[in-house]
């Protein structure tokens, strides 16, 4: 028996087996006893529950839905909640952060200045506290009866903010949508294939084309999504003590987007900036050696070298963002999470609907990262394009 | 002998240095004016909110509700701050709510100082800390009325978090870094599964489900107190979080180091114990602080939970009917503290890595 242990690989084959077998079997035991702990309740496993209607209502949604909609409908909400507010904040986080990553690499000290200041104040205190602020911020903006619309067609008042919008159907601006992010994504891999290989006049015509196309396409989808007998714009106006038509922006979606996008835009600036002190001296000194103003050495070289060495870290810090939306529920934002958990109250289900939330954002990061990583795999530098 | 002669730089006159980084160019002289009239109105007008039109002291509601100055109300702060300090602890007994943070702060700054830095100070300092933390809050020792859990609140339940999980989650840790690199396959892939997927799911969710979903599936003498399940569950998130900086230490050693220890004929523990993990951690220590310093922040999560926390309690503070038109100023309030908290552990983390930079070149 002594010698049967002696052998390494009978040893390590016990490692191993106990491991996984210890994890396996604290699965199993979670299991079996909630599976008790249910029954002796009285519940019923299992996802039947989905098809049943909610009896509640949720105040933001993209879909229709209603108090007699079922489980699974709730869910989608919530789930295409999360990710319009996810396609909203990390955008602008983007735009935001990049802007003040470069002026804190510019060498202009006033600039370096308040970009220093955006980094740290908004960095250094937490996401959480920071969405109450604005939130408080933006319900103690006037009733709707006391504000004028800023250029006739903004309204900023307590209950939301009101834009200007299109009277089409939901539909035809999500096919819009999808026309444009499929040219986007044609421009990713003809750059990489034929453009590389055909001459610059060309590739540069073959670009318009493209843009042109899925312009008069995203056009031509919303004209044909109009709703009938009603003007083309649809221009908030202040009826009695409140503003009808326009899109209302409700102050916590409003709330989690400037939250999320400013706290992202001070993590992405520290991002940018690293990128910018990373691309190497000599490649901007080349630039001048060739005579480019200092806009084409920033916009052809320093600009695409940066974004592509910080493109890995930038990718996490997205996903990193996106589980950050979570945080809406503190003020009552409908997204996934609160949905789960909205549900789990009102129907007990706990087990079900925390296997589909863990689920969800399983699906969704990895879509993200695994989206981002290809897009990386694209553009990245290949070789030796930049020597140090 | 030769003469060596110095390269002489001019070195720019201190008017040459402010014309280089403000007006080198007549964009750069329009973009210093622009941003300097912007710091100046925002700086101006924050002067005003916060100073000069404010209005100050604890009986001053009254003032503040008619408003007044039209500037910041800090009365709620001097009337409110007990309560977002220290919560529903009882009056008598605060200053042991106050002691305890102040000795974590001064265990947080002792840990900052070099003689420290090892595996059996550091480990010992934090332990010891916390005990003295946890004693002079729970009382019922050395004649301290006991005040339990539930009582605790503000601040200190903040720091009590906080501690508690770097405490419980760095060992933890290094435990997982050291399975997730295990040369068993079915080890460090099952480990590997574990930690990418606790790492893909937000911390709240992973909060509300020990908070909320543990108790349904384990038997009743396991579930203890959800203050408890919270913490383990947090220190579960950071350990995943951690553990991947540590393996990423241990994977910037060269190969030789770990070589040389075996052609030495160390075992793998005083390999791990002497070789990998103390330099593991001094490559790791700049993440190391950054992940410390998130986590801190991600404390303030467990207000959705139902927490009395800081950041619940200052919500609290201005929450009643006298106070209500001041939340603005309570966030500010407890927005400075987290900023004081978390900006010098970043400030101290930046210099570190530039301290740790210099050493390696």
């Amino acid at each position: 028996m002594a010698s049967f242990l002696k052998d390494k690989r009978v040893r390590d084959t016990g490692y191993q087996v106990a491991f996984v077998g210890a994890i396996v079997a604290v699965v199993i035991a979670f299991v079996v006893v909630g599976k008790a702990n249910l029954d002796a309740q009285g519940m019923t496993s299992g996802f039947g529950f989905l098809e049943r209607s909610t009896g509640w209502r949720i105040s933001f949604s993209l879909i229709e839905y209603s108090t007699s909609s079922p489980y699974w409908k709730a869910i989608l909400v919530g789930i295409l909640n999360s990710l319009f507010l996810g396609a909203l904040a990390l955008p602008v986080a983007t735009v935001v952060g990049i802007a003040v990553g470069v002026m804190r690499t510019s060498g202009n000290g006033m600039a370096e200045l308040m970009g220093t200041c955006f980094v740290e104040v908004f960095r250094n205190v937490p996401l959480i506290l920071q969405l109450l602020f604005w939130y408080t911020v933006l319900l103690g903006l006037p009733a709707p009866r006391d504000t004028a619309p800023v250029l006739g067609v903004f309204a900023f008042t307590g209950r939301g903010i009101y834009l200007p919008g299109l009277n089409v159907t939901g539909g035809s601006v999500v096919l819009a949508v999808c026309g444009l992010a499929a040219a986007l994504a044609a421009l990713l891999w003809l750059r990489n294939g034929r453009w590389s290989r055909v001459p610059a006049a060309q590739a540069r015509k073959e670009r318009l084309l493209l843009w042109a196309v899925a312009g008069v396409a995203a056009v031509l989808c919303l004209w044909l999504g109009r709703i009938p007998d009603t003007p083309l714009a649809n221009i908030p106006e202040q009826r009695g003590l409140n503003y009808k038509e326009g899109i209302r922006v409700s102050p916590e979606l409003m709330a989690c987007v400037i939250a999320i996008a400013i706290y992202g835009a001070a993590y992405i600036a520290e991002i940018v900036r690293a990128g910018f002190n990373a691309v190497p001296r000599g490649q901007t000194e080349a630039g001048h050696a060739l005579g480019l103003t200092s806009w084409q050495i920033f916009s052809r070289i320093r600009m695409p070298l940066a974004l592509r060495i910080v493109m890995p870290t930038l990718i996490n810090q997205y996903v990193w963002l996106f589980k950050a939306t979570t945080i809406g529920i503190a003020i009552s934002f409908t997204d996934f999470f609160m949905v789960i958990s909205t549900a789990i109250n009102q129907s007990g289900q706990t087990l079900e609907l925390i296997a589909i939330l863990m689920g969800g954002f399983l699906a969704i990061n990895y879509t993200i990262s695994f989206v981002l990583n290809r897009v990386n795999d694209a553009i990245k530098l290949k070789g030796t394009q930049l020597r140090i | 002998m030769t003469h060596v002669i110095p390269a002489s730089v001019p070195q720019p006159s201190f008017a040459e240095a402010i014309k280089g980084r403000y007006f080198s160019t007549r964009r750069d002289t329009i973009v210093s004016l622009v941003f300097a009239a912007i710091a100046i109105w925002l700086g101006w007008s924050l002067v005003n909110w916060a100073l000069v039109n404010a209005t100050f002291g604890a009986g001053q509601g009254d003032v503040c509700r008619e408003n007044m100055h039209g500037g910041a109300c800090w009365s709620v702060v001097s009337a409110r701050w007990r309560i977002v300090l220290f919560g529903l602890y009882p009056f008598e007994e605060q200053w042991r709510s106050g002691l305890a943070c102040a000795i974590m702060v001064i265990v947080a700054i002792l840990s900052c100082v070099p003689w420290f830095w090892s595996p059996r100070r550091l480990p010992v300092l934090w332990v010891a800390g916390f005990a003295a933390f946890y004693i002079l809050m729970r009382g019922g020792l050395f004649g301290l009325p006991e005040v339990t859990e539930q009582n605790w609140g503000g601040l200190a339940l903040t720091v009590f978090i906080f501690a508690a999980v770097v405490l419980l989650g760095m060992p933890l840790a290094i435990v997982f870094a050291l399975l997730r690199r295990s040369e068993l396959p079915w080890i460090a892939n099952t480990m590997a599964l574990v930690i990418d997927t606790i790492r893909s799911l937000p911390l709240l969710s992973i909060m509300f489900t020990f908070a909320i979903v543990l108790p349904f599936v384990l038997p009743g003498w396991a579930i203890g107190d959800k203050l408890y399940r919270v913490i383990a569950g947090y220190a579960l998130f950071f350990a995943c979080y951690q553990a991947e900086i540590i393996r990423g230490g241990m994977q910037a050693l060269p190969n030789g180091q770990e070589e040389a220890a075996k052609a030495l004929g160390m075992t793998y523990w005083q390999r791990i114990g002497y070789i990998i993990l103390p330099q593991a951690f001094r490559n790791a220590l700049p993440p190391t602080i950054n992940q410390i310093v998130i986590t801190f922040k991600e404390t303030s999560l467990v207000t959705i939970i139902g927490f009395f926390d800081v950041m619940a309690s200052g919500r609290a503070a201005s929450g009643t009917a006298e106070w209500n038109f001041a939340t603005i100023e309570m966030y500010v309030f407890v927005g400075l503290i987290f900023f004081v908290f978390v900006f010098s552990l970043s400030r101290y983390g930046a210099y570190l890595e530039r301290r740790l930079r210099v050493g390696t070149r």
